[in-house]
């Protein structure tokens, strides 16, 4: 069996005599003995060896394809050799939350920095230090703009389904109302939108680009709901920032989204990382923990965990959100992407996922796959064709090419980042022409 | 430290990408107006200025870490390795069932190992954190009443003793706290827990050892009263490390658990997360269970929604990494190891206590599981040293201090969990520390008040930092 545990058997004898105890059924005397167990019903334990064998099987069992082109909320991105090795450092990987400030200035000061960047990917004020990932990001801010008499979520029909999910699940616990607003050709639906906006709409969650990676018209959009005195929240991808008109310079309120494609692999769906920023005014509503900068007695420059009035070791039941644990090793890895990737890196990231995404839809439509929406779009856009989907998507799988995800046997939802190169995107059209003959 | 923007100069770069392939395409949509601010460097600087930050951070490896309530035992190295195959690494979430075979069985076989710790029926393993796990746990509480249409049940109870994540998740589910007062033993008070419940009752959340370090003995009278009065029992799993592979929460009564894998299982805490917050449940809860359950036969294993699936707790099905850490740690220590922690775990803080509770007065000083609490309340109101006075002193001496003023009802607390994974020798020298400290505040109190000395900084002032924020860098431009 393996183990972990440091001491011999002789020694823990000595440490139970010292203890007083004269064994270790001693030790769990207060156990009734009804709810004591014998043994455990598993296999024996195995030697680290033969572990990592069995482990390595079941990876080996997972197909990891040359190339993929499906995103729909993981996106796979070229992760700078600088970034694993950074954040494989033993005292990030295995420190605690930093509670103990004057011994945890780096892990506060790492943390400090992902909040600048954040702010300034986003174009707002203030940013937390993480939360689960982009849809309990989305859950969390729509919680935010929750007041006594604007109840109401409004929710865009063109988010990512499962941050749809997740706000939902999030709002049953309070009971709070969510309403879906409909799409119309792979973007919200203004009319949907004015009919909706009421004097109890709390906010608008919107996904930019949308789940089709389609972009809304957000100006358009952040004008109906200002003026309907409601808040608007942005769901980004955060790449796309590098490029795009940030949320801030369109008046959103809060600006959240999926960190993933900041330098952390797909991993069969995570750890990830949620980003949250905000406009200053609502600094206080942000969940979770906030690191900030101060000075030590001696006038140092200090960073340490703040505005912890909010959170839920002081405030208990009245605290807006129950997190505690976030997602610090992934905002660090965040940080190491950005600094690695530096503006014009990241422009570049953003540039060629566009370029190539078009390139896509081009050879795609020559192939006989066309595009579903004739809209501006980011790096991701939807087909339309008579031959099934799975059929496509089964010649793909078989040159070992991840092809788009499925929405049913028409569409496809496809995606391409940096990692695509022309010919594989020119293979793939190759692959739908002799499937379609 | 220089912070990353200080770093660097206008036109350097790490060199990552080729160049592009195909004709250049941007967006059709309105451009950001200026680049944000991100640090411009050469590699050689974004290493040096990471090396400086993990220069000032401690953690397991670095040292003695006794965060009670935390279980910061070490964490394996295989662990890492196994998380990083590539096999597991570059699985996109939304592939084809029969490609993921290998990932749904780490989840499989994942499952069937909690379900057997834990004694419950079936395991999600969406959410991503302790108290994500809670309030799993209490959705599922709540889609059990609402589905009965038991509407009424709109209390949750949760001890005094409980973590602050405990209230702030009933909330978050939409129930009022009926705080309990814990009794002077610092367990569970039958009679005030009888006079608590109710027709309105959802249930109870219960951390057992608690966080008193206390196992609560009636612990079949206070799961059957709840059960009696219509509600269900939610065990916390923060403190399972002091059970496990002896005794099972399924066993004792309670209808759902959360388990912290980057606790009781060996993943590393990263500086605060990511963490992973299974959660388990008896039979009749499983078909609420959030996200997918594994389902089929090895090599046919299939995602599929749960009957009356609540939702989604986060996008695709967890923290997937982590469970890989967990698993390989789960495989390595088997049906033997497993009991070895929590005696192990248990036996070390029982031998720290019994050291040191003629020199630091204990909240409670027998039957403790793995974690102990000492209460400096008398040193204090002689005007001695306070809890945070000792911690700050173990600092200068290498190691990190214990969870401060933590429970609440124990005033001036400092918890203590040693875990499974600390030395005989280790703990010994701790000892030896913890009884000098105590000299030194006996005899020159006001040093201990001035710690730390050999810290990177001194006390930060955390008044000031809340009420003039400054939570992102300046960039030299702005004024306070």
């Amino acid at each position: 069996m393996g183990t972990f545990v440091v001491n011999t058997e002789q020694e823990q004898k000595q440490m139970l005599a010292a203890a007083g105890k004269s064994s270790f059924d001693a030790l769990f005397a207060t156990v009734p003995d009804s709810v004591k167990i014998d043994h455990l019903n598993l296999p024996e334990g195995m030697s680290e060896l033969e572990t990592a064998a069995r482990m390595e099987g079941m990876a080996a069992q997972n197909t990891v394809y040359r190339q993929i082109f499906r995103g729909a909320g993981a996106y796979h991105h070229y992760i700078p050799a600088v970034v694993k090795r950074v954040t494989g450092k033993e005292e990030f990987l295995t420190a605690y939350t930093p509670y103990q400030a004057e011994i945890s200035q780096g892990v506060l000061q790492s943390i400090f920095e992902y909040q600048t960047m954040i702010c300034e990917l986003t174009g707002l004020d203030c940013a937390n230090a993480s939360v689960y990932d982009g849809a309990t990001a989305a859950a969390e801010a729509v919680k935010m703009c929750v007041e006594k008499k604007r109840t109401k979520i409004l929710v865009a029909q063109t988010a990512q389904p499962e941050t749809v999910s997740v706000i939902r699940t999030y709002a049953f616990g309070k009971d709070d109302p969510v309403q879906m607003i409909a799409e119309k050709d792979g973007v919200l639906d203004p009319e949907a939108l004015k009919a909706a906006l009421a004097e109890d709409s709390a906010c608008l969650f919107v996904q930019q680009p949308n789940y089709y990676g389609n972009l809304e018209d957000m100006d358009a959009i952040a004008a109906m709901v200002k003026e309907a005195g409601a808040k608007l929240v942005m769901g980004c991808n955060p790449v796309s920032l590098g490029l795009l008109k940030t949320p801030g310079a369109y008046g959103a309120d809060i600006a959240c989204g999926e960190g993933q494609p900041l330098g952390l692999p797909l991993g069969f769906g995570g750890p990830y990382l949620g980003f949250m920023a905000c406009t200053e005014k609502m600094m206080r509503k942000l969940p979770g923990r906030i690191i900030g900068e101060t000075k030590d007695h001696d006038g140092n420059k200090a960073y340490v965990l703040t505005l912890q009035a909010r959170e839920q070791h002081i405030r208990r039941e009245k605290a807006g959100s129950n997190i505690c644990s976030n997602e610090a090793l992934c905002a660090l890895t965040a940080a190491v992407y950005l600094s690695a990737m530096g503006p014009e890196g990241l422009k570049e990231v953003a540039k060629q996922c566009s370029s190539k995404a078009h390139y896509l839809q081009k050879v795609l439509a020559e192939a006989g796959l066309q595009a579903r929406d004739a809209k501006p779009f980011f790096h991701e856009f939807v087909t339309v064709s008579e031959t099934p989907s799975s059929k496509i998507l089964e010649a793909l799988r078989e040159k070992g090419i991840l092809g788009g995800l499925p929405l049913n046997e028409k569409e496809i939802l496809w995606c391409a980042t940096e990692l695509n190169t022309r010919q594989a995107m020119d293979e793939v059209a190759e692959i739908v022409k002799e499937v379609r003959a | 430290m220089k912070t990353v923007f200080e770093w660097g100069a206008p036109g350097r770069r790490c060199t990552i990408l080729p160049a592009l392939d195909v004709e250049e395409q941007l967006p059709e949509a309105p451009l950001r107006d200026a680049a944000p601010r991100l640090p411009e460097m050469s590699e050689t600087e974004v290493s040096r200025h990471y090396t400086e930050l993990a220069g000032q951070v401690f953690g397991v490896n670095n040292g003695f870490y006794p965060l009670g309530s935390c279980t910061m035992k070490y964490n394996p190295s295989v662990n890492e390795e196994m998380a990083r195959l590539p096999g597991f690494t570059g699985v996109h979430p939304l592939q084809e069932d029969e490609t993921v075979q290998g990932c749904l069985s780490v989840l499989r076989t994942a499952e069937e190992y909690l379900c057997e710790v834990t004694g419950m029926d079936a395991v999600t393993f969406q959410p991503a954190a302790g108290a994500h796990g809670e309030f799993t746990g209490l959705l599922l509480i709540k889609s059990y009443h609402t589905e009965r249409g038991d509407l009424k049940r709109t209390k949750m109870i949760v001890p005094d003793s409980a973590h602050g994540t405990n209230p702030a998740t009933a909330t978050m589910c939409g129930y009022d706290v009926v705080n309990l007062a814990s009794g002077a033993d610092g367990l569970v008070d039958l009679e005030a827990l009888r006079a608590a419940v109710g027709e309105d009752t959802a249930g109870l959340m219960l951390t057992n050892p608690n966080t008193c370090g206390l196992f609560e003995k009636d612990i079949l009278e206070i799961t059957k009263i709840i059960h009696e009065a219509g509600g269900l029992v939610y065990y916390d799993g923060a403190n399972l490390n002091g059970i496990i592979g002896v005794a099972r929460p399924g066993d004792m009564g309670f209808d759902c658990v959360h388990m912290n894998l980057h606790k009781t299982f060996s993943t590393p805490h990263g500086g605060g997360g990511p963490g992973s917050g299974p959660v388990g449940c008896k039979e009749f809860l499983a078909k609420y269970l959030p996200g997918h359950r594994v389902t089929g036969d090895t090599g046919a294993l299939r995602r599929e929604r749960a009957e009356q699936c609540l939702g989604d707790m986060r996008a695709f099905d967890g923290n997937f990494l982590v469970v890989v850490r967990a698993l390989t740690y789960l495989l390595m220590l088997g049906k033997e190891g497993l009991p070895e922690i929590s005696k192990n775990a248990v036996l070390n803080a029982n031998y720290m206590m019994s050291q040191l509770k003629d020199v630091y007065p204990m909240a409670f000083d027998d039957n403790v599981y793995h974690e102990f609490v000492i209460t400096m309340e008398q040193s204090v109101k002689r005007g001695g040293v306070s809890a945070m006075d000792i911690a700050k002193t173990l600092l200068d001496h290498g190691m990190h201090p214990p969870t401060m003023y933590f429970p609440l009802i124990v005033h001036e607390a400092l918890m203590v969990e040693p875990t499974e994974t600390e030395s005989k020798e280790t703990l010994d020298e701790v000892i030896r520390v913890m009884k000098e400290i105590h000299e030194e505040a006996q005899r020159d109190p006001e040093s201990i008040k001035a710690s730390p000395k050999k810290a990177p900084i001194g006390r930060p002032d955390e008044v000031t930092a809340a009420r003039n924020p400054i939570i992102r860098y300046r960039f030299g431009e702005e004024t306070n």
